[in-house]
């Protein structure tokens, strides 16, 4: 029960999502619930977002739903480690589809850090990049360091191939950046911004 | 396709025909034997994407990515597979997201495994509980006018609609020992 990770945690999450969106200013973004939801609202609201207040487990779903939907588009997911471990399964789903305009980064903190900051899998000996690659989800990477958000960018406008950043980031409290819950209005505003009117 | 699969594929072709028309462009399913025919129809099409899924509640986040995207989606699934995806359902309700799913009935109508009865009896009762209006088909005459209408009523009214296939509609499961 002692595994740590393998490499050390040094990324600044708020600071890696803000240069991720920066770099992708056009990406129709999904983050999972929790800090990956509050990271994306802090670095700047967007209609492009869809904003995650529960639904656990759905996040990479959503996301390759949407890629498929508007393949010509950029597609982010936005998690944790936590969120993408309750929907792993997901990960083979993605593989067989294949989704060229799909990036998926998981903000690894090794932690649950909603409920107190208990051990999550990944400190624990799971190790995501092996898994995606697993899934064939041959581009499977680990980030280090806040430049190589770049490498991200990169994957992300190619739209070559189904990606998987995995970027250690430190396990600390960042103070909260609360988007709007009202999932309704995050829907039609999202859908909006392509073009699609409500019901 | 079986004999069995045969003698019954009007109402099976019916639904594939039904979900061509309304604009269905990506299936997602946890396979059953009741579903088969529309997932090889729905593979042979290329204007439908078809997803296989680990497990059912994969396909409720996937119809919501779909939506958001502007596509119509179906998930197709057996009774069994609700359970899985009670807390997705969720992402419907708070949404608003429309949502049409097929779900052959097991655990009802000469089952010879009893392990499929529990989420036989809880079926309609979940997806009442999530929101879902329950539409349950019980003769191959109304599939195709009930399924028709779920499918309007997910997508033009935006509700999120579930068809419950009877297991009697289906037939009795062959089972041949060794």
């Amino acid at each position: 029960m002692n595994q740590t990770a393998s490499s050390p945690a040094i990324i600044n999450r708020r600071e890696f999502v803000a240069k991720l969106i920066q770099s992708c200013p056009n990406a129709l973004v999904v983050p999972g619930l929790g800090s990956a939801n509050y990271d994306l609202f802090a670095a700047g609201d967007r209609p492009e977002n869809f904003y995650m207040w529960g639904a656990m487990g759905g996040a990479a779903s959503i996301g390759l739903g949407l890629a498929i939907a508007q393949p010509d588009r950029e597609v982010i997911v936005l998690t944790g480690d936590g969120e993408m471990l309750m929907g792993i399964g997901s990960l083979a789903t993605i593989g067989v589809q294949q989704p060229k305009n799909l990036t998926l980064v998981i903000l690894d903190n090794g932690h649950f850090g909603e409920t107190g900051m208990q051990r999550s899998h990944t400190s624990l000996g799971t190790d995501l990049i092996s898994v995606a690659k697993g899934c064939s989800i041959a581009r499977a990477a680990h980030l280090a360091s806040l430049d190589e958000v770049t490498e991200v960018a990169q994957a992300v406008a190619a739209k070559k191939e189904p990606a998987l950043f995995q970027v250690k980031v430190k396990a600390d409290d960042v103070p909260r950046a609360l988007p709007t819950r009202d999932g309704v209005y995050i829907k039609n505003r999202f859908r909006a911004a392509l073009g699609f009117e409500p019901v | 396709m079986s004999d069995n699969d045969t003698a019954v594929a009007g109402w099976k072709e019916s639904i594939y025909q039904v979900l061509k028309r309304g604009n269905i462009k990506q299936v997602a399913y946890v396979p059953d034997a009741g579903h088969a025919h529309v997932i090889n129809r729905a593979h042979d099409d290329p204007d439908m994407h078809t997803v296989v899924l680990t497990t059912e509640e994969e396909g409720v986040a996937l119809g919501c990515g779909a939506w958001l995207g502007g596509q119509r989606s179906v998930l197709l699934m057996q009774s069994s597979g609700v359970g899985n995806c009670v807390n997705m359902f969720s992402l419907l309700h708070s949404c608003r997201i429309p949502f049409l799913t097929l779900v052959t009935m097991r655990g009802e109508f000469a089952e010879f495994n009893a392990w499929q009865t529990p989420m036989s009896q809880a079926t309609e009762g979940v997806f009442k509980a999530m929101g879902f209006r329950v539409i349950r088909v019980t003769h191959p005459d109304e599939v195709e006018e009930m399924v028709d209408a779920a499918l309007e009523s997910a997508f033009v009214a935006g509700e999120q609609i579930a068809v419950l296939i009877s297991q009697r509609l289906i037939g009795r499961k062959k089972w041949i020992k060794d």
